[in-house]
């Protein structure tokens, strides 16, 4: 199995090249910027501020709110504008992802706003955006237990491989992104879609358990790089 | 056991130390290791860590003074920005006490004002006031926005930082907790001393930044370097939140002597005042009285 | 809508009076201008502009579609921009604003208005397939005069936009896969904005700029000098003169900015 190589050349453990930026926004409090694979993504994050949205606050603790968009033309087919259910649902499960790692106990009825925009898609953007908006609330300067760190792993040609690319994602059995806390181990995001086995499954979880932890260390030099002292 | 040395740069969730070191701002503990919760510096004292951050928002403090933009003025209060997630207030009986008077006559909309945190309620609103040296409305002048974290830097110790600008370049500065910076002088020193401060805020992680400063300086003003280097003992990481120099006092002086010379200009003689009175009153009933006139509690106001 | 606070209205205003500017630049000079094409692979043309701390980025994709029946024989540029709200905390989510209708609609007025996109060259079979061309900006980043560097990624992106072929074989369209053609452009312009602050026009705004001015003038000029959109905007008015001072170093300041390209 360890001798696969895939269509794109990669080992069944192999990540795409990625280079993650921080801090590349004059106007936002923290901003990043993630390439991997084809995928382009861009955070910014606003907070934590005052909110006019009363009905969102909450009394003992800061909010977040995320926005994922894909630009109009990021895909082959120009998307219309705005959000869709797609975009909807990731973020949601995206705040999910990054809730668990934030500390906003001494930012009561405060909003931290995600905006995670995809400037050009190449499977595994929700992974992606996760990964760089972790990066953009470190600049933020917003206080967190870990850095969370998204990664997929997927079922391909009836093999378990990592960090899906488009094509894979279209013609493969299976997708499983998930999103952790390095640390602890924690898992915060995880969806599947298609068909596994059990014993699969366990497999496609562990390696891209194995993915974010690789992920991880870039994300830390991403930011190291940009705050180290020249 | 310890994994990080003293102002070494963490990010949040790095381990820091096992369970027998102290955990201090910007750290946390978790399954028997101190972690850090910020991206900043370690500051390591007596086995206390703390994680001293980059960048953070202004969070209000009783006893901060801030720089505050008045966004509203409402029926008994303004309404003030302070550079933070929380806005603050300035309750009108902190200005005029129990006297009643038009707010915005006083303070109006986008009006700057140097003010301290009087208090701050269990949802963070801090209530503002004025009273201490030099607090109030600022007249001319420029407004500078920093990272409030990187206030302690622009200080430096003992003030070695500001007072090296003040002394350069001549102008006023004042430094709210906040963040925000007023400066007032000759125009082209404002920019000069905006553009240092905010080289300061880029470059404060870095060491000898009083040095390039001072040479920045000198450079710009007299075209040359300037005879002596500050003490490398004054080039010390500053972590510890400074105490803010007593601001404003020639500021105070300068607007003391400003105000008497308008009470000057704008006192009238108080013998014409009376005769004025006099002929009003008389042009309507007749008799002379001086209670119940608007006109009296001005004369007294300016005694 | 944010309160500027009146000391900065005063500092700004006292020093364009004195002909300086918070930043050091003259009234009439630009920031500094950055252009990258090409940055997007799935889109036919693509473009970044970076104007001081101001970033835009904008894509250009190409749709096959039915021609108006006025125009049977010419293609179609549709222009949209979205003012992200990671662009500025002032921005919120949600459908275009007024402003950002407004922005989208000036810059195409100029592309339309010169008439340097080739229309018809875009036309597939007459009065039945016609390329569409959708420009989609993206603002990421508000540091001040959007609308420069908008038209300025729109020219550049235009620029170097390839088509794939289209032939009709048995009355059906057919794309070709590995042949591709220019997009035909036989011009090029820029949009230069200018604010009014106390008597005196200035080019190229910062934000803080923007929010002091009492007025907005932007002029559109092709290569060849020729004024081919103009557009009036903020609360304010303007002297025929301020218009007419603004439009002669339009024109001027034009070549500067198209040499970027």
């Amino acid at each position: 199995m360890s001798d696969l190589i895939r269509d794109d050349g990669r080992k069944f453990d192999e990540l795409r090249p990625i280079k993650i930026e921080a801090g590349v926004l004059e106007r936002a409090d923290g901003s990043a910027y993630l390439e991997v694979g084809g995928n382009k993504i861009l955070v910014a994050v606003y907070g934590p501020r005052e909110s006019y949205i009363r009905r969102l606050l909450e009394p003992n603790t800061g909010v977040i709110r995320c926005r994922y968009n894909m630009a109009p033309f990021s895909v082959d087919d120009r998307k219309r504008p705005g959000p869709d259910r797609r975009s909807s649902e990731i973020s949601k499960i995206t705040a999910d992802a990054l809730r668990p790692a934030l500390m906003l106990e001494n930012y009561p009825r405060s909003m931290i706003d995600i905006y995670i925009e995809v400037i050009e898609a190449e499977g595994g953007t929700r992974c992606a955006g996760i990964t760089a908006a972790s990066v953009a609330l470190v600049d933020a300067g917003v206080p967190m237990k870990d850095i969370v760190v998204g990664c997929a792993a997927g079922k391909v040609y009836d093999e378990i491989v990592l960090d899906l690319s488009e094509k894979e994602d279209k013609e493969g059995q299976a997708d499983v992104p998930i999103a952790m806390m390095p640390r602890t181990g924690e898992i915060t995001l995880l969806q599947s879609d298609g068909d596994l086995t059990e014993e699969e499954f366990a497999k496609a979880i562990d390696l891209a358990m194995e993915g974010c932890r690789k992920v991880n260390e870039i994300q830390k030099e991403a930011l190291m790089k940009k705050y180290a002292i020249e | 056991m310890i994994y990080v040395e003293n102002k070494d740069l963490v990010i949040p969730g790095q381990i820091l130390a096992d369970d027998e070191y102290y955990s201090g701002r910007g750290t946390f503990k978790e399954n028997g290791k101190v972690c850090s919760s910020l991206m900043g510096r370690v500051s390591l004292r007596n086995k206390k860590l703390r994680v001293i951050p980059l960048k953070s928002k202004y969070v209000p403090k009783k006893g901060d003074v801030v720089i505050g933009k008045i966004n509203d003025v409402r029926f008994s209060m303004w309404d003030v920005d302070i550079n933070s997630p929380y806005s603050g207030i300035l309750p009108a009986f902190e200005v005029f006490g129990r006297e009643k008077k038009e707010l915005n006559k006083v303070y109006d909309v986008g009006d700057v004002l140097f003010l301290r945190v009087v208090d701050v309620d269990e949802i963070k609103k801090a209530k503002l006031g004025l009273k201490g040296r030099g607090m109030g409305k600022f007249k001319g002048g420029i407004i500078v926005d920093i990272a409030p974290t990187k206030v302690p830097r622009l200080i430096g110790k003992k003030g070695s930082m500001i007072n090296m600008i003040k002394d350069k370049t001549n102008c006023k500065i004042v430094v709210g907790q906040n963040g925000l910076v007023w400066v007032k002088g000759d125009e082209d020193m404002e920019q000069l001393t905006r553009e240092v401060i905010h080289l300061i805020e880029e470059e404060a992680h870095t060491s000898g930044l009083t040095n390039k400063i001072k040479n920045k300086l000198y450079l710009a003003i007299d075209g040359e370097l300037p005879p002596e280097e500050v003490e490398e003992a004054e080039e010390e990481f500053v972590l510890e939140k400074p105490k803010l120099q007593d601001f404003k006092e020639e500021l105070e002086q300068e607007e003391r002597e400003a105000q008497e010379k308008k009470e000057k200009k704008d006192k009238p003689d108080i013998g014409e005042v009376i005769e004025e009175f006099k002929r009003k009153n008389k042009s309507k009933d007749g008799s002379l009285s001086l209670s119940d006139n608007s006109n009296n509690s001005f004369i007294l106001n300016n005694k | 809508m944010e309160i500027v606070p009146e000391i900065t209205r005063r500092s700004i205003t006292n020093l364009v009076k004195n002909d300086k500017r918070e930043d050091g630049r003259a009234l009439d000079e630009y920031r500094d201008i950055s252009i990258e094409t090409n940055v997007i692979s799935k889109a036919e043309g693509s473009a970044r502009v970076k104007l001081g701390g101001t970033q835009v980025i904008v894509g250009i994709k190409p749709q096959l579609g039915s021609p108006f029946p006025d125009t049977p024989d010419l293609g179609v540029l549709m222009t949209n921009c979205e003012m992200l709200p990671m662009a500025d905390p002032n921005f919120e989510p949600g459908p275009p604003s007024d402003d950002s209708i407004e922005l989208a609609r000036v810059v195409d007025r100029g592309i339309r208005e010169s008439e340097l996109v080739e229309l018809d060259k875009l036309c597939v079979e007459e009065g039945k397939h016609v390329w569409m061309l959708f420009i989609d900006l993206h603002i990421i980043d508000n540091c001040g005069n959007l609308f420069d560097a908008c038209e300025l990624a729109v020219m550049a992106a235009l620029k170097t936009t390839k088509l794939p072929v289209a032939t009709i074989v048995d009355e059906e369209v057919v794309l070709s896969e590995d042949e591709t053609f220019d997009l035909p452009i036989n011009n090029e312009l820029a949009l230069c904005t200018f604010v009014k602050i106390g008597d005196k026009m200035i080019i190229d705004p910062s934000l803080t700029e923007e929010k002091v001015a009492s007025a907005r003038l932007n002029v559109g000029v092709t290569k060849d000098g020729h004024i081919c959109s103009m557009q009036k905007g903020g609360k304010q008015p303007l002297t025929k003169d301020d218009i007419l001072f603004a439009v002669n170093m339009a024109v001027t300041k034009t070549k500067e900015l198209i040499e970027h390209l």
